[in-house]
């Protein structure tokens, strides 16, 4: 406030009884927002916990858990849920092999190698990669790697574990390659400059003390990957097939937990049946593995900005 | 000043971007004696000090002008590793920087990428001698080294960068982020490695400059101003600038 002579002069601004209705709406409305995912996630547990409830009346926990035949349909019926975790595991567990390594090694060239032009170019195209709708993977699988994989080996099937592991691998790569930049970039500047100093070269900076130091930020991204590759649906459902097996052969026709329920929600079982109620036994397994999944990469990922603060 | 030169800069300049940093740098780091920069903050004495072992290549946007030579060789030639030099040229920086690893591993690390064969364990002790950090270390040697304080880190990398028996150690204003106490012990430290090493030390600190300093180059505004024998250049400053900036007119 000018005064006449053009000073400035400290002036008390304490007021009472005055309060902000603005800011007390403003924060009931955020709190809605939040709110909503909240509900939406209590909702789903809810769902899930009592529908499931429902079916292990009829199928006993332990045969469910332990049961190593899954036919929900023709009789007799049989709901062990092992095939299709075997046909989950298979194929998160090809992905892995595909994304982990190469997610790793394209977060340390981006981190430690690449120019800033590069950089400009590469990161925005990984981008673009994470971005691309599960469906179009999924007849990318189809399409494009099955026939490949057919030809070079002749036993592979039209469906394959193989295939939709290659193609979420791909998918699940840039989450990898991002995730894991971020925890390189994270290591101080100063770590790099130390090893510099002593005369390492890029690679051994890179692998000694970068990569060590990010362990845990990697080890997140890592998990939150394979959690991603649990959860895929679109993909398997196109190139895994639909075949609950006991199986490692990574050629053959499997079923993914994620696939059962796409298969099974498609009108296949009719509501109130045994097989519909499966479908939420099957959902409450998945989100328990993504669940634990989830929080033990945060777990990791805050102990590592922990160490770096 | 013994005319000896370890290392050697002509017409030395370093632009960042469009910013010129330093410019027109001659000086000789002459063997065994213990240089310091000093000069305001801003005035070019860290970039001229990382370019006597190529650390400002980090730094995409530097650009350098003129030559370094380190004993007569020009550090920047094409047939030039920078890992080699920063082999014979260590640095020890402003913020202790250990590795997250144990202290043993923090000295081992250097000796390992140099491909020392040697008994290792014993080499670390040596070094930790070297930096007086031994008897303070030596029973938990497996320990995280961010356990240590400050000044112990800042040891530890003057341990780490002894290890690789270098000929000449860069100092980038070690003792700026400790107390009283532990920079006293950097200072006595240096003081013990005069004589064996050459040693270049920046410091925005001028008594510590007098203290440990055989000779002394004030550099203001990316010019060196005045560089001659310490004691002479706090007794008997011949620019203005020099004799403003060690009076605290200036800085």
């Amino acid at each position: 406030m000018s005064r006449p002579d053009g000073r400035l002069r400290p002036h008390g601004r304490l007021r009472a009884g005055r309060s902000r209705w603005g800011e007390r709406l403003i924060g009931a409305l955020l709190f809605g927002c939040g709110a909503v995912s909240i509900l939406t996630t209590v909702g789903i547990v809810v769902v899930l916990l009592t529908q499931s409830l429902g079916f292990f009346t009829e199928v006993s926990p332990l045969e469910f858990l332990a049961g190593t035949r899954w036919s929900p349909d023709p009789a007799p019926r049989s709901f062990g849920i092992l095939p299709l975790l075997n046909g989950t595991l298979l194929v998160a567990g090809g992905a892995a092999l595909v994304a982990l390594p190469a997610g790793l090694a394209t977060a340390i060239y981006l981190s430690e190698y690449a120019s800033r032009q590069t950089k400009r170019i590469v990161k925005p195209a990984l981008e673009i990669l994470a971005g691309i709708p599960t469906v179009v993977y999924g007849y990318f699988a189809v399409v494009f790697v099955t026939p490949i994989l057919r030809a070079v080996f002749p036993g592979a099937g039209v469906f394959s574990a193989a295939s939709a592991a290659v193609v979420v691998g791909i998918m699940i790569l840039p989450m990898v390659s991002s995730l894991s930049g971020d925890a390189l970039s994270a290591v101080p500047r100063s770590l790099r400059e130390a090893a510099y100093g002593l005369g390492a070269t890029r690679l051994e900076v890179s692998t000694r003390v970068v990569v060590p130091a990010g362990l845990p930020g990697i080890a997140a991204s890592f998990i939150l990957a394979i959690s991603r590759a649990v959860a895929e649906t679109m993909v398997v459902a196109l190139a895994a097939g639909a075949t609950p097996r006991m199986t490692l052969d990574v050629f053959e026709s499997v079923q993914t937990m994620t696939a059962y329920v796409v298969q099974a929600s498609l009108g296949d079982a009719p509501s109130g049946t045994i097989g519909y109620r499966a479908l939420f036994a099957v959902g409450l397994v998945l989100f328990f593995i993504t669940l634990a999944l989830n929080l033990v990469s945060q777990r990791m990922a805050a102990r590592f900005r922990e160490s770096h603060t | 000043m013994p005319s000896d030169a370890v290392l050697e800069t002509i017409g030395l300049g370093v632009r960042y971007g469009e910013t010129r940093v330093i410019e027109d740098i001659s000086l000789r780091i002459p063997e065994r004696r213990v240089v310091a920069f000093i000069g305001p903050s801003g005035c070019g004495k860290s970039t001229l000090l990382r370019c006597f072992n190529r650390l400002n290549d980090l730094v995409p946007e530097a650009r350098l002008t003129g030559q370094v030579l380190f004993r007569g060789r020009d550090l920047y030639g094409p047939a030039v590793d920078p890992a080699d030099v920063r082999r014979s040229i260590g640095m020890v920086f402003q913020r202790p920087n250990p590795f997250p690893k144990s202290i043993f591993e923090n000295i081992a690390f250097g000796l390992r990428i140099n491909g020392f064969k040697d008994d290792i364990r014993d080499r670390v002790e040596v070094s930790l001698r070297a930096a007086s950090l031994w008897d303070e270390v030596s029973h938990r040697l497996d320990a995280d080294a961010l356990g240590l304080s400050n000044g112990q880190q800042q040891r530890l990398c003057i341990a780490r960068a002894l290890a690789v028996e270098p000929e000449v150690l860069l100092m980038d204003e070690p003792a700026s982020a400790l107390d009283p106490i532990a920079t006293g012990r950097i200072e006595d430290l240096i003081g013990s490695l005069r004589g064996d090493y050459t040693i270049v030390i920046v410091t925005n600190n001028m008594r510590q400059a007098a203290r440990i300093s055989d000779d002394t180059a004030f550099l203001y505004m990316g010019e060196l101003v005045e560089y001659k024998e310490t004691q002479r250049l706090f007794t008997n400053p011949e620019d203005r600038r020099t004799e403003d900036y060690i009076t605290g007119r200036m800085g």
